[in-house]
Parts: C-alpha cells; structure tokens; sequence
C-alpha cells in the first residue's frame, strides 16, 4: 500500500509545477475544509445564527409565527410584570443557590472520604456515580414515588408508629422546590465528586508531605492548602452545574410539573410552554434571551480564570 | 520479652476511629444513593393492593412480573395503550445513527483540528465549544424553522440531525485532545510516505485512538438515550423516544395510577444507560471527565 501511494503521489510530483502545487493546495485545504464543514456550520448556523434570530426576534410582538415588527423592549417589560416568570426566576434561584451549595459540599466530602486510601474505591464510586447515567425523567419519576403522600415514604414512616411525621413536600408550595433539590442533588453530587477527587489526585504528593513535617492537621490541609490549589477544577467544576441548573427542565417536568400552582415553575419550562404552547413566540425568545444572558454571567469567572494566564505567559 | 524494643513503623490496625468515621460515612452515603434503585426494583415486583399498603422499605411479599410486563406491552400513555416497547424501539432508531453519524464527524473534526489547521480552525473551534453552553431553548425555535424547511421536522432525521449539532462540541473535544497527545511524529512520517487527509486518518489515527471511540460512543449512547426535550419538540408523536413515551405514561391524568406499573416502566428506561454504565466503568468516568478537562 505505501508502495502504491508513493508512485501515486510520485507521478503527481511529476507533473508540471503550477499544477502540483494547485494540487497540493486544494486538495490538501478541500479535505480538512470538508472535515469541518459540519462544525463550521454548526457555529455559524446555530450557535452564531440561531442565537442571533432568538435575540432579534425577542424584540418584536410575534405570536405564533415570528413577525417582523419591532417593538423595543415591550415582551422584556411583559416579562419581567409577569407573575409566573417572576415565580420562576425566584424558583431556579432558590434552586440554584441550594443545589450548588450542596453539591460542592457534599461532593467534596465524599472526594475527601474516597481519597483516604479506602478499600472498595470502585464500587463506591460505582454506587455514587450510577444516578448520573440516568436520565432527568427517570430521576424525578422515582422521587415523585418516594415523595407520595398517600403510599411513600410519609406513609411509611407514619406506619412505623410516628404518626405526626410528615413529609409532604411535593404538595407544598413552600417545600416543592426542595424536592426538586433532593432529587437533583442524588442524580449529580457523584459527577461533581468524581471531578473533584481527579483535582485532589493531581495535587503533588509533595505538599501533603510538606504539610506534615510542619504539623498541619490534616483537615487544615484539605480546606486552607489543598482546596485553594484546586481553584481550577473547582470553578470548572461550578460552570458545568451553575450552566446545568439554568437548563433545567426535565426533571420538574418529571416530577412536579410545575406545580403545586406555579411554585416550581421554572425559566426553561416558561420558555417551552410560551413558544409551542401559548402561541406567545415573542415572550418564549424574551425568556430564552434572559437565559442566555444568565449563562453568559456565570462564563465570565471562569472565562477571566481561563484567559487570565495566557495573557501573562 | 517485655525488654525487646518494637523497631520500624507502628503496624496501622484497620479500626482506628478515623477509618471506622470514614467507612460509616461512605456507607451511609451509599444507601442513600442506592435506596431509589431498591424503591424502584421492590415497587415493581409487587402487586398493586401490596403497594397500597405504604411500606416502600418492605421487600415484596410476592413475587410479580406482571407489572413489568404491562410497562412493556400495554401501558397508556393517554392516547395509546402499547406500552413502552414502542418508545424503546424509537430510542434505538434514533440513538444508533445519531451516535454514529455524531462520532465520526467528531472524530474527523478533531483530526482536521489538530493535524490540518487551517486559517480560521481555531476561531471555530473557540466558538463551538462556547456554544456548548448555550441554553437549548435560546435555539430551540429557530431550528424547528431550520428543520421544518429541511422537511425533517417531526421525524427520526430531524432528531438524529439535532442530536448530531449537539453532541460536536463535547465530542470534537474529545477527539482533539486525544489527537493532539499522539506523537506528532507518526504523522509526519506518513506525510513524508506521502499519504494524505483520510488514508492517515483511517489507516494510522482510527487504529491508535479506539479507546477515544468507546469513550465518546459511550458519552453518545447514554446522553442521547436520556434525551428528552429534542425528542419531544423534534421527533413527532410517533417517533418519541423512550423517556417521552416514559413521562407520559406515569404523568397521565387518565385512570386510576398503577405505581408499580409505573416503576416496572422508570427501570426498563433506565436499564439501556445503566447497563452500558455498569459494564463500561472507567470508560464512562471518562468520558465524563474529559469533558471537564481544558482544552
């Protein structure tokens, strides 16, 4: 075979100058071109495109279909004077700001814990990890069965003989969204744990040696010496949930569908409901539009981490 | 005996209060993750009047299959009474080609990224990896007009091709990365032999880089399984996916709720990517990393 391709490409080089290097050029731009042609137009279709469309259209008075009248910021004004949006946006806020705290928390515990040399590492992290291959829909259907009133867990324990024990939350418009938690918190603190403890391996041996000789204790170690060092993984770590919970969608779909009322609506499901369901087009891109904006705040600290020592090295 | 000093290290006993603090927490922290699996599987084996006596710790008195069978074959989802095994072959029809289709652009992307920059690569490549953070719902609309004029709205293609747009960042990544760390080397080699784009992708990259390709398959196959809102805005009601078909049948409003149905249901949606999660271990823990990992 490389005989071949050699007498091949040899016969080519034989050719007259210009010719070659026509060749040469063309055929070695036309393939690479062709190999990115489906991300070129990925980036320029959708994400560039799509993104562009959304935020013109955001500022127009479309119903069903996209019209072409300008109306300012009128759908933002709709927006934000709109009592469901406002539910939703405390909603995913509320969520947002437990569901991190937690998640961090715990994951990093957990990595601790996995990292202290422990016999069955793998089938701990088998067990903690397993809720993150399932889906959204499957997370929040079994929850929504724990959380039953009338056959779940409540009713469980109520049999056991406490009987003024409650457990309600899904029928709880102060609560509903904590269950949301709860249920997001099972399927993701494995996938935060895991990266977390990939950022304590590559912490140098060294230090932890360091830190002994010099009597640190070793949760001193871990919060004041280890953790600032891990400031990489960890804001990595906060822009793939932080831009997880902004999405979120199937899980209250699954599993409250927004209510009890509207108290745990939330920005993608005003978003979904307004564009296919209201026929209100101009109000779902206005949602959308402040959901960009939302992610986009939450890609700057980690953008500035990212871009900070290129500029300097 | 009692003079014989005890030389080198304290033998570590295994009980020390720290290791039994350790053990008891990550077991604790274990039931709790594996308590909703135990829920699901006992649900589903019991029968509807052992349901309804609220004791979901309590393993099943009786043994069933019968709800399991019903999930499969005759559920309602409001308007149908044929249980999930529609929505699993759906799920199948769309993830193969999508997974496929989704790799090898991917793969050969990141080849083209590595090996054969041209001007501008690099921009792309910035940007796709940015879009990847944009909420689906800012292009959801657009890209049902995108489809509908492509005549692909509300079919198999239209949910393969948007699970294709969606799976490149992520995947050319991957691939990148994984090319970039072969020694450059080999490839110059190849170019001096004079072999071009695709014979040194497909007789020297493919073969060095098949772990990548069961990391990324992996990735394809348990994220496109999970899917739920392309497929319920992109597929068309005949077409829905596993998890859709799975929504509908335990959130219907219609008839009295059958839980262990439900659950039977919940498991046999999950069982694809749990299975493949089971089995691929490590590969699967990284995939998911690499995603984290800087470019």
């Amino acid at each position: 075979m490389a005989d071949l391709s050699h007498s091949r490409s040899a016969a080519i080089a034989a050719g007259s100058g210009p010719r070659r290097l026509f060749h040469n050029l063309f055929v070695r731009n036309f393939s690479a071109k062709l190999a990115a042609t489906p991300m070129i137009m990925t980036v320029l279709i959708v994400f560039v495109g799509c993104t562009a469309w959304t935020i013109f259209y955001s500022f127009t008075n479309s119903r069903s279909l996209p019209s072409g009248e300008l109306v300012g910021f009128d759908q933002y004004t709709r927006l934000f004077s709109n009592r469901r949006w406002n539910a939703s946006v405390i909603n995913i806020m509320t969520y947002g700001v437990t569901s991190l705290c937690f998640t961090m928390v715990v994951g990093f515990l957990l990595a601790v814990f996995m990292d202290q040399k422990i016999r069955f590492e793998s089938a701990f992290r088998t067990i903690f990890l397993y809720p993150f291959a399932l889906s959204f829909i499957v997370t929040g259907l079994v929850w929504q069965w724990i959380m039953n009133p009338a056959f779940g867990l409540q009713e469980t324990v109520q049999n056991w003989g406490f009987t003024s024990f409650t457990f309600d939350w899904l029928k709880n418009r102060n609560m509903v969204i904590y269950a949301l938690v709860i249920a997001g918190l099972w399927q993701g603190t494995g996938f935060v744990m895991v990266l977390l403890l990939a950022g304590l391996r590559g912490i140098d041996e060294e230090i932890w040696k360091a830190a002994r000789v010099d009597g640190i204790s070793t949760w001193r170690t871990y919060l004041f010496i280890v953790l600032p060092m891990m400031r990489g993984v960890i804001v990595t770590t906060l822009v793939i949930v932080g831009s997880g919970i902004v999405r979120l969608y199937d899980l209250v779909v699954a599993m409250t569908q927004g209510g009890p009322g509207i108290s745990s609506e939330v920005p993608a499901k005003y978003v979904y409901n307004y564009m296919f369901g209201a026929g209100n087009l101009g109000q779902g891109l206005a949602a959308s539009s402040v959901m960009l904006l939302t992610v986009f705040i939450i890609l700057i600290p980690w953008m500035l981490i990212e871009f900070r020592p290129k500029h300097h090295s | 005996m009692s003079n014989i000093e005890a030389s080198g290290p304290k033998p570590r006993s295994f009980f020390t209060t720290s290791r039994i603090v350790t053990y008891s927490v990550l077991l604790i922290a274990a039931m709790y993750y594996l308590f909703p699996l135990y829920v699901m599987i006992t649900t589903s084996l019991k029968g509807m009047p052992e349901v309804r006596l609220g004791n979901i710790f309590a393993p099943p008195m009786e043994v069933t299959f019968a709800p399991w069978v019903k999930a499969w074959d005759s559920a309602c989802t409001g308007l149908y009474c044929e249980g999930l095994k529609p929505g699993f072959w759906n799920s199948v029809k769309i993830t193969v080609p999508s997974t496929i289709i989704s790799v090898l652009i991917a793969a050969v992307n990141g080849y083209a990224l590595v090996n054969w920059r041209f001007k501008g690569s690099e921009i792309f490549f910035t940007v796709l990896l940015f879009g990847s953070f944009i909420p689906y719902q800012v292009m959801l609309y657009p890209l049902v007009i995108i489809t509908a004029q492509l005549k692909v709205f509300g079919t198999l293609q239209g949910v393969v091709l948007i699970h294709t747009i969606f799976g490149m960042p992520i995947l050319t990544l991957l691939f990148r990365n994984y090319f970039a760390s072969l020694p450059q080397e080999l490839f110059k080699a190849a170019r001096v032999d004079g072999a071009g784009f695709w014979r040194i992708f497909f007789e020297i990259m493919v073969p060095m880089s098949l772990p990548i390709f069961v990391v990324a398959i992996i990735l394809q196959v348990t994220g496109i399984w999970n899917d739920f809102l392309f497929g319920v805005v992109f597929a068309g009601t005949t077409n829905y996916p596993m998890t859709v078909q799975l929504n509908n049948i335990v959130n219907s409003v219609q008839g009295v709720q059958e839980y262990n149905v439900n659950m039977a249901a919940t498991i046999l949606t999950g069982a694809v990517p749990l299975i493949v999660y089971f089995i691929s271990g490590k590969w699967f823990v990284r995939g998911i990393a690499a995603g984290a990992v800087k470019g």
